[in-house]
């Protein structure tokens, strides 16, 4: 099976839009689930909704939402276009916030759950050994958050990869730009005698989301633990 | 001055509160006495700064740590309070070496490392991570952490509660080396009396 330069190229973009998905919702996901987990504050279950919205609403309102958000005249676009004249419609950007958008509530989950799994009392002793805040979270909470932030990141990257309905809604169907894996096969299906190229990419879709997969359970084994990532 | 201490905390629906009445020496082992459920680990918590008292005071070697009446409240972190609890509470992330390292950018600990290593054993023990450690090994490490962190006066809450006979013996003797050794003010909880007659310099009921 051997793949042409443009099949490579659809891979190459579906790599760098998950990635770059999946690494831009990170600290918001984190901060998110930390928020989840530990605050206390009024509005803590419409938050909580809020976040969990991608996960339930169909994608296609998803997307319809970013676009009405993100053109030139929506709030955001129009902050965007007035003040960095950049526009991510049709561009490969606008699919990657896509993604995250609708990676973000997977990940958000994953890490909070693990937050919730961290002993507090763990993060007492710290204080006692002389510990500020900011030195529990990041040698004691952190490290011991991480499976869940693994998780996260793994969950996150193929929901990013896979995504579809909010991407071509919200950027369309832009070869080089904003054709993703699925929406490139999803096309080539509609195309006669495209079968082969299907094959192909759907392989490749497999692939890497089982190199993801096998990369992130080695890392929590580096880390000196023997649990799974997932 | 080791030791003087006078507060009360509502905990839902009990009352919970402890007095230790300054004794005029500057270190010893002080028990605090008592039947299980009365709050012994909450003075404790109370005297670390992880539980805020509804009134009274902490006194410790001269310093004030707590006072209601007059607004004070050292932070946790800054009290110099080494905290043994009843479980050894090691980061199970780190090996021995580094457990017993975590608290040491805070001061000068009142023994070098090498020193409290030797002092407490655990020589063989450093490379180890601490899932693979025996109760009273985890408990020794434990107490060595607290102690390295710069600490000024040691709570000790039941440290030998959940070990076998013989690991009890192994850390009471570290124990008593402590208190023998280090000139540091220790307030331990037990409820149990042979224990507390064996190590007390003083006894506090509860």
């Amino acid at each position: 099976m051997t793949f042409d330069r443009g099949e490579w190229a659809i891979v190459l973009l579906s790599v760098k839009i998950g990635g770059v998905a999946m690494l831009a919702a990170l600290p918001i996901a984190y901060a998110l689930a930390w928020m989840l987990a530990r605050g206390r504050f009024p509005g803590k279950v419409l938050l909580d909704g809020v976040v969990h919205l991608p996960l339930v609403l169909p994608p296609v309102v998803t997307g319809w939402l970013l676009l009405l958000a993100f053109a030139p005249n929506g709030p955001i676009g129009g902050w965007l276009e007035n003040w960095f004249g950049v526009s991510v419609l049709f561009r490969w950007t606008g699919a990657a916030i896509a993604a995250a958008v609708m990676a973000l509530p997977l990940m958000v989950r994953a890490i909070r759950l693990s937050i919730e799994g961290v002993d507090r009392r763990l993060e007492s002793v710290a204080r006692t050994l002389g510990a500020g805040r900011a030195r529990v979270f990041w040698s004691v909470t952190a490290p011991l958050s991480l499976p869940g932030v693994l998780a996260g990141m793994v969950l996150g990257f193929a929901r990013a990869l896979g995504e579809f309905g909010a991407t071509i809604t919200f950027v369309s169907n832009v070869p080089g730009e904003t054709a993703t894996l699925p929406i490139a096969i999803y096309s080539a299906l509609q195309v006669p005698g495209g079968e082969a190229g299907v094959v192909r990419l759907a392989g490749m879709s497999v692939a890497l989301s089982l190199i993801a997969l096998v990369l992130s359970e080695w890392l929590a084994r580096r880390n000196g633990r023997s649990g799974h990532v997932l | 001055m080791s030791f003087d201490i006078d507060v009360t905390v509502r905990l839902g629906e009990a009352v919970v509160g402890a007095v230790v009445p300054d004794d005029g020496l500057d270190s010893g082992l002080t028990v605090l006495f008592g039947p299980s459920g009365v709050g012994k680990s909450s003075v404790l918590n109370m005297v670390a700064g992880l539980l805020r008292p509804a009134a009274g005071h902490v006194r410790v070697g001269g310093a004030t740590l707590f006072d209601s009446a007059a607004g004070i409240d050292v932070a946790v972190q800054d009290r110099r309070c080494g905290y043994v609890f009843q479980e050894p509470r090691l980061f199970p992330h780190r090996r021995v070496a580094a457990n017993l390292r975590y608290g040491m950018a805070r001061g000068t600990p009142p023994i070098g490392y090498d020193d409290m290593v030797a002092l407490l054993g655990l020589a063989h023990l450093l490379d180890r991570w601490p899932a693979t450690l025996s109760g009273g090994e985890a408990k020794r490490v434990a107490i060595g952490r607290a102690l390295l962190s710069g600490a000024r006066f040691l709570l000790m809450d039941e440290p030998l509660a959940s070990l076998d006979r013989g690991r009890r013996e192994e850390v009471m003797v570290a124990i008593e080396r402590l208190r023998d050794t280090l000139r540091l003010p220790i307030l331990y909880v037990t409820h149990d009396a042979a224990e507390a007659e064996r190590l007390a310099t003083r006894i506090v009921a509860m």
